[in-house]
């Protein structure tokens, strides 16, 4: 575990937890917004789902469309928020970033992935590329309410 | 001028600029302007053959440049070019 931290907001979690149970048994994806401090600490204030637009089998894979990821892009260039990651689903497995998801990694991106087991969310972790390893480390996931840390995911 | 709009993930490279401006009267002239200036996004822009990487796309308003002429797409001042990286991922 690094000593990069997201705080994920009680109604991003919300969105994202029924964007996993609506699309399961296949992948659900969106993007995240909000800020980053200074530090580099990240506050997840929006989450917004869109179309899985991958052709075949989403019970395995997710796929945003370039045009939907041009308009995010545009959305927080208009509101003066930041893009700061993606979340996706793992339907029947763990949230643990796959050699998929670190093959087509974007530095920078938190790489949010929820657990849905048996269409019951199981659990949220997140994930950074560390660009010149190739490899992705895992930052720590807080649910907040308002400014305040109730409890870290596990 | 045209500009390029730089996608978030990748203005670590540009001085955390999120648009560039060019005089480049093809895709291909600006993007080269842009690799130019900010020499280290190119590798995350360009294989090796200075072609674009496949997990990279460049749009022009709404419209692909695969759909339209490629690097050979001509621009306007007030054209807008996107880079638009490829967000995909799944469970092994």
């Amino acid at each position: 575990m690094s000593n990069l931290i997201v705080k994920l907001s009680e109604e991003t979690v919300e969105v994202i937890n029924a964007d996993g149970i609506c699309a399961f048994p296949n992948e659900c994806c969106g993007f995240l917004y909000g800020t980053e401090s200074a530090s580099g600490e990240r506050q997840i204030t929006l989450a917004v789902p869109v179309t899985n637009s991958k052709e075949g089998d989403q019970r395995r894979r997710f796929e945003i469309s370039p045009l939907d990821y041009l308009r995010a892009e545009q959305y927080a260039l208009q509101n003066d928020t930041a893009l700061l990651g993606v979340y996706h689903s793992h339907p029947n497995h763990p949230a643990i970033a796959s050699e998929h998801d670190l093959a087509v990694a974007m530095p920078y991106f938190s790489y949010v992935i929820v657990s849905v087991m048996q269409g019951e969310i199981a659990d949220h972790k997140s994930w950074r590329l560390q660009d010149e390893e190739r490899v992705f480390v895992e930052e720590k996931v807080y649910i907040v309410s308002e400014s305040s840390v109730l409890n870290p995911a596990s | 001028m045209a500009k390029i709009i730089i996608p978030t993930p990748l203005r670590k490279f540009t001085d955390n600029l999120s648009s560039f401006e060019t005089t480049g009267t093809t895709v291909q002239e600006a993007i080269e302007q842009l690799t130019q200036t900010h020499t280290a996004l190119e590798r995350h822009l360009l294989d090796d053959s200075k072609n674009l990487r496949s997990f990279i796309k460049v749009y022009v308003g709404e419209d692909d440049i695969n759909s339209l002429e490629k690097g050979a797409t001509s621009v306007s001042p007030n054209t807008v070019i996107s880079i638009v990286p490829a967000i995909a991922g799944g469970i092994n």
